[in-house]
């Protein structure tokens, strides 16, 4: 058996669709957040797949997580900083109850 | 032809980010939920030390293990009461997510096993070693990435002030 590009991309297909149905089933908002890390955690993997299968030697894939790495630490960051003060104002964190800037 | 260990090395990983990344959107308690997405990074992380990117490996394991799941599970512990089950979803809710999920999954699928490109093996590479990693990082020249490097740390004082700012008590 030769393990090739597609036996690695299979597995962060299906992480990426399990983000996609977490994302929209879930209420509780740190839960949609975890669903979101799972589809980014998928893309970055996807990078590295790429970059090693089809252009070793060069560095760009690699990179492009590192930095996907970064940006998805500072707005994890952020979120969670916005969860906080909505609980504080709502004792609730619940997206169907979050509804005072809707309208 | 990839040695038995490879092989069966290979299959642990997959069954793991398959089945944990399932378990994490699916578990009813909250704090469960973050555990799995734990294994689940943890997971990634092995894949990219299979594919001899330690340097890589490392930064999920610091940065999204470390950091950011301590950071979720610190949210969870402010936010919701202990051994607190998320209400049971209603089926049009279910129904709508699942088609959704399969719909990615197929489109994703079939645009994947089309491509024959992506049943190359996997080439010869050696390891990227620290100098290369920092002279490109640091570098600006062309293919090299000193101002996404600069603009990130930008990013992240940013981020820094807005968090303070956002949670602070008034």
């Amino acid at each position: 058996m030769e393990i090739t590009a597609i036996y690695y991309l299979i597995p962060s297909l299906i992480m990426f669709a399990c983000g996609v149905y977490g994302f929209i089933t879930r209420r509780n908002m740190i839960a949609m957040l975890i669903s979101l890390e799972l589809m980014l955690n998928s893309v970055d993997l996807n990078f590295v797949v790429f970059n090693r299968f089809l252009f070793p030697g060069q560095l760009d894939g690699m990179f492009f997580t590192l930095f996907a790495i970064a940006i998805a630490a500072a707005e994890t960051a952020l979120a969670i900083a916005i969860l906080v003060n909505v609980f504080r104002a709502n004792n609730d964190i619940d997206v169907r109850d979050i509804c005072k800037m809707k309208f | 032809m990839e040695s038995l260990g490879s092989i069966i090395t290979y299959w642990v990983i997959a069954l793991a980010i398959v089945v944990f990344s399932i378990l994490a959107v699916t578990s009813r308690k909250i704090l469960r939920s973050a555990t799995y997405l734990l294994f689940a990074l943890f997971a990634t992380a092995a894949v990219y030390f299979k594919l001899d990117y330690e340097f890589l490996g490392g930064v999920q394991i610091a940065v999204y293990a470390g950091g950011i799941v301590v950071m979720v599970v610190f949210a969870i512990l402010l936010t919701t009461k202990p051994g607190e089950n998320s209400a049971l979803l209603v089926s049009r809710s279910r129904i709508r997510g699942l088609v959704a999920g399969l719909a990615a999954l197929v489109i994703g699928a079939i645009s994947l096993l089309t491509r024959c490109e992506l049943f190359v093996s996997q080439p010869a590479m050696s390891n990227p070693d620290m100098k290369l990693i920092g002279s490109t990082l640091m570098g600006s020249g062309h293919g090299q990435y000193l101002l996404p490097f600069e603009a990130v740390s930008i990013l992240l004082l940013a981020c820094i002030i807005g968090g303070v700012v956002v949670a602070r008590k008034r």
